[in-house]
């Protein structure tokens, strides 16, 4: 009995923290789940040389990348949700646009607050009808949001005939994009603050775990009594709010709402998630490569700039990054 | 034995328009003991299982669960009556680790009520209690923090199967469980099975692997084209009859 009861602790006993970090490195993908922060540090490394004479390394330079980056790192944390979820969220480049707009709206006479919260509901409802449509009706959501980006572009343009709506209110910009805690930008906190509450969100919350399996394999999340339904509408929710808010950040450091904020963000966004670990495809996702994504992202672009590369051919370029980035996970979602 | 069975499913009949997939069919599944339910593809197998764990409504018969009359209405319905279902596919998901499968969707919370509104898991007790369960099972699992799709097909099913047991579960409902698993890995989830019996589990075993069946079942019923054509003592019974039995070539009846 004595010897038995040995025997049986010694298998599935607990291991140290340190030998088990190490055995799921050995088996969960080893080396390539780190790409992304290799990748941060070789381009980061690679600009510091070669632009190093175009003041890359200097400290405004650095906070212009992490303020570039704000934006595109909150909506790639919710952007993170809907692909582990095994949907995706073409709309929030609109999001963005209709969230600065409903803030510029309120803020001046409802206060920074209830802007600030307005243009949050709106988006989130924005996030509920596009889950409800794609798992009520069963349409893709790459199709329901791509209407949706329609819709609301349209609807961003007419709100104030293509005019910027101006916000005069130091609360909200300070808040929210051009003040900050002392020297720290307050985009900078923001970011942090984003991507703790999308970790902490992934891996401690019983709806992080319940997206990863619905996404990860539906019929069997459905037949452990998992809401899969719920699970995907309540992940285009989070990736709606998450670009409402990222447009709350732009108007916060812009001042104004306008229609074609955010226009361009969607095609960076997904790049920055997806070559941060999270499977096009759904079942897996990490945050804070996510985050990092974004930041390379955004020093991508502050550095082709510098480089003095056309717009058009930042367009290319990052293009040519994201069909990289996107043939790297799918390789890596046919070797799991 | 002496007392009622864990299960009994009695005349069940079950037909899909025109075809009767099963037609009065009955079986009792006993605690401690492990019950195959053999036959040819098509013989109706399937369709009894989904029945018992409420997949489908049967269109006729009864099922008592201790002795009271159930009607299961729902896989949620059957796992609340402590029938359990470990199919081919569809147990385990493969990004989460051996615990967070074990406890998919009845998660332990920690931080009272505000972290149980919110589901903040407490990790260490689900490992914790994930490690007892599979050290009960006899489960050898290298890390309780590995996903599980790094497992070996054998260490998956076996997760598959500390899950169902782990829900406290007295009657477990085992299709194919070893269909796509090596030899050695085949053995384990035989030796799991021969475990639950030993703890008193009701089991049913679906399988085509007659060795199989010699080697842990104490029953045998066997399904001909929807009906019930033997029923015997696996201790009685040679490979041969039972092959005999499924081909309809016999019956005991």
């Amino acid at each position: 009995m004595n010897r038995k009861s040995i025997s049986k602790q010694a298998p599935a006993g607990l291991p140290s923290p340190v030998g088990a970090w190490i055995d799921r490195y050995r088996h969960d993908g080893g080396l390539r789940q780190y790409v992304v922060y290799l990748a941060f540090a070789l381009i980061l490394a690679t600009f510091s040389i070669l632009l190093h004479d175009d003041g890359f390394l200097s400290s405004s330079n650095l906070l212009n990348i992490g303020r570039q980056a704000a934006p595109i790192a909150v909506m790639a944390v919710g952007m993170a949700f809907a692909l582990a979820a095994g949907e995706i969220d073409l709309s929030v480049g609109s999001v963005v646009a209709l969230s600065s707009l409903v803030a510029a709206e309120l803020v001046g006479n409802y206060g920074f607050l209830a802007g600030a919260l307005a243009a949050l509901g709106a988006s989130a409802l924005v996030g509920m009808v596009n889950g409800l449509i794609s798992v009520k009706v069963r349409i893709p959501s790459f199709l329901v949001t791509l209407g949706m980006l329609g819709i609301i572009s349209g609807i961003a343009r007419n709100w104030n005939d293509l005019q910027s709506l101006p916000i005069r209110n130091d609360r909200f910009s300070g808040i929210f994009g051009a003040g900050g805690l002392g020297p720290v930008s307050s985009l900078l906190i923001w970011i942090v603050i984003a991507g703790a509450l999308g970790h902490i969100a992934l891996h401690h919350l019983r709806w992080g775990r319940h997206v990863l399996s619905t996404g990860a394999d539906r019929d069997a999340a459905n037949a452990v009594g998992i809401n899969t339904a719920r699970v995907k509408i309540s992940a285009l929710i989070v990736s709606a709010t998450a670009a409402g808010f990222a447009g709350i950040l732009l108007a916060g450091r812009l001042s104004i709402g306008r229609h074609d904020l955010g226009e361009d963000y969607l095609l960076t966004v997904i790049a920055a998630v997806v070559i941060g670990g999270t499977n096009l495809f759904g079942g897996r996702a990490s945050i804070l490569g996510a985050v990092t994504g974004a930041l390379i992202m955004a020093m991508l672009n502050n550095g082709l700039i510098l480089m003095g590369l056309e717009v058009a051919d930042q367009l290319i370029a990052r293009g040519v990054i994201i069909i990289l980035a996107v043939a790297l996970s799918m390789r890596e979602a046919k070797e799991a | 034995m002496s007392s009622a069975p864990a299960l009994v499913a009695s005349g069940i009949s079950k037909s899909f328009r025109a075809v009767q997939a099963l037609d009065d069919v009955s079986i009792e599944l006993h605690r401690g003991r492990v019950t195959a339910l053999l036959g040819d593809n098509g013989a109706g197998k399937s369709t009894m299982v989904k029945c018992i764990s409420g997949l489908y409504q049967p269109d006729g018969g009864r099922i008592f669960i201790e002795g009271t009359e159930h009607r299961i209405s729902s896989s949620r319905h059957a796992r609340e009556l402590g029938i359990e279902t470990v199919h081919q596919t569809l147990s385990v998901i493969d990004p989460l680790d051996v615990a967070e499968n074990l406890f998919l969707n009845r998660e332990h919370t920690r931080g009272g009520w505000l972290g149980a509104r919110i589901g903040l898991l407490d990790k260490r007790r689900m490992r914790k209690e994930c490690a007892d369960t599979l050290a009960r099972l006899d489960i050898r699992i290298p890390s309780l923090r590995r996903s599980v799709g790094s497992l070996s097909g054998g260490q998956r099913q076996a997760v598959a199967i500390g899950r169902a047991v782990s829900w406290g579960q007295q009657i477990v409902l085992l299709d194919e469980p070893a269909a796509a698993l090596g030899v050695e890995q085949t053995q384990r989830v035989l030796d799991l099975i021969i475990n639950l019996r030993d703890q008193g589990v009701a089991v049913l075993l679906i399988t085509h692997n007659m060795d199989r069946v010699l080697a842990v079942c104490d029953q045998a019923v066997v399904l001909y084209q929807g009906r019930k054509c033997a029923e015997v003592n696996v201790a009685d019974v040679t490979k041969d009859d039972l092959v005999s039995y499924i081909t309809g070539a016999r019956t005991t009846d």
